[in-house]
């Protein structure tokens, strides 16, 4: 793991931008529902989704 | 040691935004580039007006005003002039920055007032339902202009750039990393440092022009974007609704309003 | 300590509120109060102030609350048109409670009206210009000691009650030249000090209280303050809850009626035993006086009620003078302005408005000859 990645799933509100712009493809979203850490372990802690997240949801944490 | 969580009111979150809507980026990126800056909470401003990024104010942990309408970067003056240790940022949309309050901007931008002035454009007005505004592109759909819009829209970098701001940059809010990074930038700068940032709205602009969901929408808004250095070998007819990004202006010739007056106080009371 | 000086009304409207401790102005030229501008940008740098001359009206008064947000006392000057103009920020500052002065040079109206001629048309939109329902504070000179003292009172009353205030001076009071005293104002005359005191977490930029208005905290301290108007609660946050508005719109009525007798300002001349009474104030004032002193002489026990604070209305006062006088006559530049107020609070007494609305002040001869035939 190189990364710890907290998600405040209360502050997600679904728009899907993490999981479309993520280079390791680390999240999984389906319509019309909040985001999963799907593949945490693949997560190289760029930490772009973080400053990505319209809805300051995600928490990035370099291991 | 200011930390992020210093800058940001977490128990206000959720916001008020829609499902990606490019103005929490923008937040975020702020909250980020005050930490990295190491600005005291307390040293800093937030003047945002009326729309969807106006309600802004209720995140950061600063000192925040709401002026009217458009009047942002006018309040800002008086915010700046009567106390220049402060760190005033002025948070707009299209609405506020380029429309309703197009004349403080240049004004604002002429003067060189030492304040930092981010205009968030998601190309049509979203809190009154989709209405167009002075960014939105001609032919496009908005609940005003049913049938294609016929107006031309504002080049906003390039309009404060011929008013003679010392800092002009503009990014897509997807860039996150240069949108920080201009915005330290931009306040570094003794001066009017501005930034305008192409952001989504993907529940009305979006929806009008069926630009699909936000990641989509923000993959077309990247797509117009061309960085100022390729653009430089690019005809007209290829930067035909292109946006130049980068920093595109960067002056340390200019004085600024309050040093400017600075002086004069000093001559004035010396005779 | 007598500093006596010779100088216009609208020189002396800058010079009083540099003595109150203003530092800011931001203005936009406008005929005829041009004057108080150029004399802030002579002024203003030498005391350590800032003038600077705005895009326009709303971005003038707009600076003027900043400036006041950072802890600097601000000020502007215009006249009936861009007294329109400035109605929303004067809402805004309402609303969001920072203190303001507002100077008004009236000249004839509607619209552009009479540039270079005095009026008083502007009473009314002083009192109802912004949307919504509010209170406010209005003073109006009648000489240019006035315009200094005045002002002066102004920026007391703004600080005190954390409010916009507006001094209704007019073509005559502003552009004429007296003598004026330009003394020192006392400890208990200047604007209150923003003294805030305890754990900055504590502190609440609202409270809704009109006996217990809350400093504004400038920008830059360790208080925070939240400013917005829209419906706030007491941090200063939205909140629209239809209970909300209510107290909101409620206590920015209160706190300033509820202190109705601290700052009404009226002056009377010739009161005691006045059985003829005029009720006026600015530059119809001083005509009413002289027709009170053409009267005096004549035999007739005449007297004036000179207002000096027009808003909130000094009903008190007026219905005092209603109550000992057998006519009321109310002279002013407008077409009875004033005058509908004193009427409410009339019980049957003779009255009569005196209006006029040519650009011309009013002759004291033409008020006597309004009221010949009752007497």
């Amino acid at each position: 793991m190189k990364a710890a990645i907290t998600l405040h799933e209360k502050r997600c509100k679904g728009c899907g931008i993490c999981a479309a712009f993520c280079p390791r493809r680390v999240y999984d979203i389906k319509p019309g529902e909040k985001v999963t850490v799907a593949r945490p372990e693949d997560c190289i802690a760029c930490r772009m989704c973080e400053f990505r997240c319209p809805d300051l949801a995600l928490e990035v944490t370099k291991l | 040691m200011y930390t992020y969580n210093d800058y940001i009111k977490e128990e206000k979150l959720p916001h008020i935004w829609c499902a990606g809507c490019g103005n929490g980026i923008v937040l975020n990126a702020l909250l980020h580039a005050l930490a990295d800056m190491q600005i005291p909470p307390e040293e800093v401003v937030i003047v945002t007006g009326s729309g969807c990024l106006a309600r802004l104010v209720t995140y950061p942990n600063t000192s925040t005003i709401k002026m009217l309408h458009g009047r942002v970067l006018a309040g800002a003056t008086g915010i700046k002039l009567a106390n220049p240790n402060l760190k005033v940022f002025c948070l707009m949309g299209d609405g506020d920055g380029a429309t309703i309050g197009g004349n403080h901007l240049i004004h604002c931008a002429r003067r060189n007032i030492d304040v930092t002035a981010i205009i968030c454009n998601n190309f049509n007005y979203g809190m009154t339902g989709g209405q167009y505004s002075a960014t939105t592109p001609y032919g496009a759909i908005t609940t005003t202009s049913r049938y294609g819009l016929v107006e031309e829209n504002f080049n906003m970098a390039e309009l404060v750039k011929a008013c003679g701001a010392p800092y002009v940059a503009r990014c897509s809010a997807t860039d996150v990393l240069n949108l920080r990074k201009y915005i330290i930038e931009a306040t570094q700068k003794k001066g009017f440092g501005f930034i305008e940032v192409l952001s989504a709205c993907v529940t009305h602009y979006g929806k009008n022009n069926k630009m699909g969901d936000a990641p989509n929408m923000m993959r077309q808004i990247d797509s117009m974007c061309v960085p100022a250095a390729r653009a430089k070998n690019m005809t007209e007819e290829e930067l035909a609704g292109k946006y130049i990004t980068g920093k595109l202006v960067d002056r340390n010739d200019l004085i600024d309003f309050g040093t400017s007056y600075q002086r004069l106080r000093e001559e004035v009371t010396a005779k | 300590m007598s500093n006596m000086k010779f100088m216009q009304g609208n020189e002396a409207v800058a010079r009083g509120a540099i003595a109150a401790g203003a530092r800011f102005f931001a203005g936009y030229p406008i005929t005829p109060s041009s004057e108080i501008a150029e004399q802030c940008s002579l002024l203003l740098p030498k005391v350590g102030g800032t003038f600077i001359q705005m895009e326009d009206e709303m971005a003038s008064l707009a600076a003027v609350e900043g400036a006041s947000c950072a802890g600097v006392m601000g000020f502007t000057a215009t006249s009936g048109p861009g007294f329109c103009i400035m109605q929303e920020h004067i809402g805004h500052a309402l609303m969001c409670e920072i203190p303001c002065v507002i100077v008004v040079v009236q000249r004839g109206g509607p619209s552009t009206g009479l540039a270079t001629k005095p009026a008083q048309g502007d009473v009314m939109q002083a009192r109802w210009g912004c949307n919504g329902d509010h209170s406010i504070i209005a003073l109006s000179p009648s000489s240019v000691e006035e315009c200094y003292e005045l002002t002066a009172k102004a920026f007391y009353f703004a600080e005190k009650y954390r409010t916009p205030v507006i001094v209704l001076s007019d073509g005559i009071t502003g552009k004429m030249y007296e003598n004026v005293n330009l003394r020192e104002l006392g400890e208990d005359e200047l604007p209150p000090k923003r003294e805030i005191a305890g754990d900055p977490a504590d502190y609440r930029t609202y409270n809704f209280d009109p006996d217990n208005i809350p400093p504004l905290a400038p920008f830059g301290t360790a208080w925070q303050t939240h400013l917005s108007s829209a419906m706030h609660n007491e941090l200063g946050y939205s909140f629209g809850a239809p209970e909300n508005a209510d107290r909101c719109v409620r206590y920015l009525t209160d706190k300033i009626e509820k202190h109705i007798d601290e700052i009404t300002m009226t002056r009377s001349y010739e009161m005691e035993d006045a059985d003829v009474v005029f009720i006026s104030y600015g530059c119809s004032a001083r005509s009413a006086r002289g027709a009170v002193e053409k009267l005096r002489e004549s035999g007739v026990k005449a007297g004036l009620l000179q207002l000096q604070t027009v808003w909130p209305f000094p009903k008190k006062e007026v219905t005092a003078a209603l109550g000992q006088a057998k006519v009321v006559a109310v002279p002013e530049l407008n077409l009875g302005q004033i005058f509908q107020e004193v009427a409410a609070c009339n019980k049957g007494t003779k009255l009569i408005s005196i209006p006029k609305v040519k650009g011309e002040l009013l002759t004291p001869q033409e008020i006597i000859d309004a009221i010949k035939e009752e007497m």
